[in-house]
Order: structure tokens, then sequence, then C-alpha cells
């Protein structure tokens, strides 16, 4: 077949290198990915008084395990591991609860000022998290929250953008199946039970998927959120490494390759509905 | 079983545009009421609103004795095949055909034998298991109407469930569902755009338009009623599976006889004396312009030469001949180059090209008052009163 698609540019010398080009860029940019990675294995497995010099050897002089002996040594990283686990997936359970009920709302219901609000609900992706961060501490403060897991759970349980994601989605299932379902006898709550979230399945996986990566990454508000040592999550956890007296860099690496194992295998496992997630709304049907 | 009735039903969406107005019809008990029209008439918006799925702005509508204007879809004792099917894609074609059994609680066993019952009336017993995705269209076709029926609800509303359908298909489904509704007796509402399944299925057929901007019925009728007496030219040019013709022209007095004459006067491209029964009514509309109607059926070949009925004849030139089996269609040329569809009788050695003359069967020619909505000036009021009596009559 001769036949070249629409989208290609025209022949010539140009037309002839732009394919080496693209892989080549390609490449050099999928390597710039991986050497932070690489650096980050090398330097957990280097010694603590060799770290300085790794910049001119380029790689230790000897493999050690210690620096992974000394993240379960020196602070209680199992714990860290639970908080995570328990607040991410805690999080991650009520916002696809709350979204998607509230997605239901915004696209399967009529009601009045209905389209006006949800743009109002979007409005709020577009103030900077950080300037919200102290009045919600105060709120959180005054609701008796402050240094307990409630305060890292339910002030994240709800979210404009999952709604969003949600919303969208679900515009794209068609308005006569609730018809139908109405005939059938169905009120709203059996339609967005039976018939709703069945269909939305994909969309609440890619919810959840992001939900979890979020919140299982979360610095700031855990930092400022906690004191308790048992309260700690990860990425607060790997603080401890970052004394006053100098850091302990080799172990701050390896703890936080082990902290990005379970996201790894998440997106490993579920990477098919990711791709799917980000096209969301992009193509209909 | 329920009577359906709507009165001065109106539907005015976001305040300000009308969708659909003066609505008045009564769906007897049992009978198979077509609604019927071009996209934008209203038809659909009318039915949804006797589902229950749009509110309606002004008026009445009542199934059996009760007024549901208020009432939720749920309530309303209906059951409806969609468009689209509407099928749960989720669920089974059992769990599908049983999900509203289930929600009106009635017994387990019970659901079974309906659904198995109303299955194998409908030959899809082996499908249960199967999800819709797994289905092809007419077997989807099949559960959705199994959907309605084994709810055994009092009125079915159908919603053009035939235009997802290849055209075989549709005919063959169109069958069914008489055959369903003869044995089924089941009070019914159909919406289509198509002319031929409106004529097919109804027991009555509603024609309505959206030419004035709003949604309105043209006239109601049995389907031969409708389309032999037009009530104005926009019902006429709708019905029929070929397109009527239509010639603007005048109506003059000669010799005792009221005449519609088109084109010149001293040549001109039609002259047809109307029947004394018609030129009765046409006296005093001597000298208006008028536009006449003509069925491609209402002509027939008219040997050449012969000049028997010379006032009932037209002359044309042969432009194309389409061969379909016991008919040919010709399309042909009037003296004044207005075209003309005329069908005829099959014949081989029909001439392809030059001059022909058609005999026309005047008993069934129309007269419209000129104008896209021109009022018939022959049937006015449709069919006449004595070939109405045998039906209970709606609106």
């Amino acid at each position: 077949m001769n036949e070249r698609h629409p989208m290609e540019s025209a022949t010539g010398p140009l037309a002839k290198l732009a394919r080496p080009a693209t892989f080549v860029a390609l490449v050099v940019l999928g390597i710039s990915f991986v050497v932070p990675f690489v650096w980050q294995v090398l330097i957990s497995l280097s010694d603590r008084s060799e770290v300085d010099r790794l910049t001119e050897t380029g790689f230790p002089s000897r493999i050690s395990l210690d620096a992974y002996v000394r993240v379960f040594d020196q602070v209680p990283f199992a714990k860290y591991f639970f908080n995570s686990f328990f607040v991410a997936g805690w999080v991650t359970l009520l916002q696809v609860i709350t979204c998607s009920m509230a997605a239901y709302a915004f696209s399967r219901i009529q009601w009045p000022g209905r389209d006006k609000v949800f743009l109002l609900y979007l409005g709020t992706l577009m103030v900077p998290g950080v300037v919200l961060m102290v009045p919600n501490f105060v709120v959180i403060l005054g609701l008796g929250m402050f240094d307990d897991y409630t305060g890292l759970i339910i002030p994240a349980a709800f979210s404009a953008y999952g709604t969003f994601l949600l919303r969208q989605f679900m515009l794209t299932i068609p308005s006569s199946l609730d018809e139908a379902a109405a005939i059938d006898g169905a009120g709203h709550w059996r339609i967005f039970t039976q018939v709703i979230l069945p269909l939305a399945r994909p969309g609440l996986i890619v919810l959840a998927i992001f939900a979890f990566l979020f919140n299982y990454n979360s610095f700031f508000w855990p930092l400022i959120l906690t004191q308790s040592e048992n309260l700690r999550v990860l990425p607060v956890g790997l603080l401890q490494f970052n004394t006053t007296y100098g850091s302990d860099v080799p172990a701050i690496m390896a703890a936080a390759l082990m902290a990005m194992i379970p996201p790894i295998i998440l997106f490993l496992l579920l990477q098919k509905y990711l791709v799917k997630g980000i096209q969301l709304g992009a193509v209909k049907g | 079983m329920a009577q359906v009735t709507l009165r001065d039903v109106k539907k005015v969406y976001d305040g300000k545009v009308v969708a659909v107005r003066d609505v008045n019809l009564t769906i007897g008990d049992g009978e198979f009421l077509v609604l019927v029209g071009p996209s934008g008439c209203g038809k659909s918006t009318t039915l949804r609103m006797i589902a229950g799925l749009e509110a309606i702005t002004e008026g009445t509508i009542s199934i059996g004795d009760r007024v549901v204007n208020d009432v939720h879809p749920k309530d309303r004792d209906i059951a409806m095949v969609f468009q689209n099917y509407a099928l749960y894609p989720h669920m089974s074609v059992e769990k599908n055909m049983a999900f509203g059994l289930q929600l009106r609680k009635l017994p387990r066993d019970e659901i079974r034998k309906r659904v198995t019952e109303t299955a194998g009336l409908l030959g899809i017993g082996e499908l249960l298991q199967r999800r819709p995705k797994q289905l092809s269209g007419g077997q989807r076709q099949r559960v959705a109407l199994g959907r309605a029926i084994v709810r055994d609800a009092s009125v079915f509303l159908f919603d053009e469930p035939l235009s997802n359908l290849d055209a075989k298909l549709r005919v063959t489904t169109r069958t069914e569902i008489k055959k369903l509704h003869k044995r089924l007796k089941t009070t019914t509402v159909y919406v289509t755009h198509d002319q031929e399944e409106a004529m097919t299925l109804g027991d009555r057929i509603v024609v309505m338009s959206a030419g004035r901007g709003v949604g309105v019925i043209e006239q109601v009728d049995t389907p031969l009623n409708v389309y032999r007496y037009p009530k104005n030219r926009f019902v006429g040019a709708f019905l029929g599976r070929t397109p009527m013709n239509f010639f603007d022209g005048r109506l003059v007095e000669a010799e005792g006889e009221v005449w519609f004459v088109a084109g010149p006067e001293h040549a001109p491209s039609i002259r047809l004396a109307m029947l004394p029964q018609h030129g009765a009514k046409l006296r005093d509309r001597v000298g208006d312009e008028v536009t006449l109607g003509l069925r491609p059926s209402s002509l027939s070949e008219h040997p050449m030469g012969k000049e028997t009925a010379a006032h009932s004849t037209i002359r044309a030139n042969v432009q194309v001949v389409e061969p379909l089996g016991k008919n040919i269609d010709v399309s042909c040329e009037l003296l004044d180059g207005s075209p003309m569809l005329a069908r005829i009788d099959a014949r081989h050695d029909f001439p392809t090209s030059g001059e022909v003359k058609f005999y026309v069967d005047m008993e069934h020619v129309h007269l419209f008052e000129p104008g896209e909505f021109g009022p018939s000036l022959l049937h006015p009021e449709g069919a006449p009163q004595n070939e109405t009596a045998t039906l209970a009559s709606g609106a």
C-alpha cells in the first residue's frame, strides 16, 4: 500500500529524518526519567561515609544493605507504612462514595442551578491548596481532629476533581437507562446503586487509583496535622533521617525506595484503567 | 388495559420553546395508536409526557380514570421500549427482564415463570443468560420488547423501536409487533418517523408536524382514511411510499364544468376536469390559485393517439423509467418542465423517452390551497363521516 496517512507530513529529506529523530528524543527522555531512580538505588546501597564521593566514583565501592536495616532499626517504619495505607485506604473508599454520589447528582438529576453550582465546585480546583492550609488547619483544630486519624481522613474524603472525573464519565451513560429503570419502578437510590454505579466501574477504579496515589504521597498536611510518632505517615516519616546533626542519605533513599513499591505494583496492575482514565471525556464512547 | 386521554396538552421548554401544543387524543382501550411525523414535530415529547419522563406544562393526561400529570413513571402502570433499547448492559437478558418485576416485589417463582413464558413467546429462551452486547440488533430488540411485555402493564409505549434495525429486519419485526398486539390487546402508543411503519401498524395514526414552528397534530384517523383524505397538503405529502406530485394552478369554469389548469392559458401543461361531485364544492372557488395533489399511483398509462377522456389526461416527456417488479416508476417532465412521478403497471416496452400520455384517476385527486399546509378543498375535515362512523372517534 502506497497510501499515505493524511496526518503524515510531506516527503523529503526532513521527513525521512523525522522518525529516527523522534526515536532518539524519546530514548533521551526515557533515560532522563530512569537515571534518578538508578541513582537512588545506588545511594541506598552505599555506605553512609561514601555518599559524598559517589558523584566522583559513580559506583559504590562496596554494596551494603545497612541503610535498609537502619530504616527499620531507627524508626517505626512498619507503623508508617500502616498509617499511610490506613489513611490512603479510607480516603480512597470515602472519596469513591462521596464523589460518585455528587457526580450522580451533577449528571443524572435535573435541579435548578445545577450547572452553576457545578462550576462553583470546579472553581475550587483553581484555588491553590497551600492558600487553604491555614484556614483548614484552624477548622480541624476547632473540630478536635488535630493529631488524629480523622483529621487526616475526613478533609480528604471529598474531592472536586473526583466529582468532575466521575461526572464526565457518567455523562457518557445514556439517559435512557435511567428512564427505563424509572419506568421499571426504580427510584434514584436504586438507579444509582443498581444501574449507574455498575456501569461507572471503570471511572470508579480510575478515581480510586488517583485518590490512593495522591494521598499515599501526601506530605504537608500530615506534617502539620500530626505530632505523635504513631500517627506519622511515610513521607513525614522519611524526615526522621534528616536531623540537625546531618542527613542519613542512604537511609532516606532506602526508605523512599521501599515506600515506592506499593504504588508501582498498583500501577502495574491497573495501568490499563489509568490510561483509560486519562482519556476519560476526551473521546466519547 | 386502559384508555389514555390527552386534553389540551402543551409542553414548553425553559419557559420559551414550545415543543407541542393543543394535543387532544383519546387512545381507546386496546387500541394501537401511532404518532408519526418528521423530526421535531413533538411526537416523542408527547410519548414521553405520557410516560412521565417529561413534565406537562399545560393540560391533563389520564390513564384509565386517573389523571397522571404528577404521577411518577413507575406508578403509571406503563412499559416502554426505547429507540436504543436501553437494556442494562451489565445484566443478563434474564435480569434485564426480571428487574422491573423484582422492584415490584413479585415472588421469585412468579418472576421466573413470567420471564420464561415471555422469552418463549419472543423466541429468546436460549439467550436468557447472555449479556446485551452479545446479542444482535434484532435480538436486543426482542429483549427490549420482552422487558416491556413481561411487566404486564396496562399501556405500552414505543419510541421508534425499529429505527436501529436494517430494512429487512424492520419489516419482520413490524409484523411481529402487530401479531403481539393482536394477541395481548394492550393499549399501545407507538412513535415513528416512518410513514410506512405508521400505516402498517396503527389502528389509527396521528400525523404531526412542526412546520409552523410548534409541534401540532395535523390529522387523526385510520391509516387508509388519512391516506385517502388528507386534510392538508402536508399530510398528503407525508404519507405514501412515493411522494405525492404537486402542481400549482388555478380553477376555471368552462363547458359547465370546473377545471384545474396549470401553465399558460394558450398552452396549459395540465388541464383536468373535476368530477361533478367535486365541482359542486369548488364552484365558488373558481378563479382562485390552488395546488393539485396527485399520487403517482393515481396515474395510469393512456394509449397514445386515442382521444377519449381528454379532460382527464396529462401529457409528459419520459425522463427515467425504473422497473420495480409489478410496477414501474416513470419520472417525467410536463410541457412546462415541472417534474412528475407516475407509478404504473409494468410493461416491457414502455418507452424510455419521448412523449407519453397518462390517464388521471379523477376520483382520487387532491386540491389544496397554496402553501405547505394549504387545507384540502375537497376534504377539509378529512374522511367523510360515513367512513369513520365504525370507529370510536378520538380527537
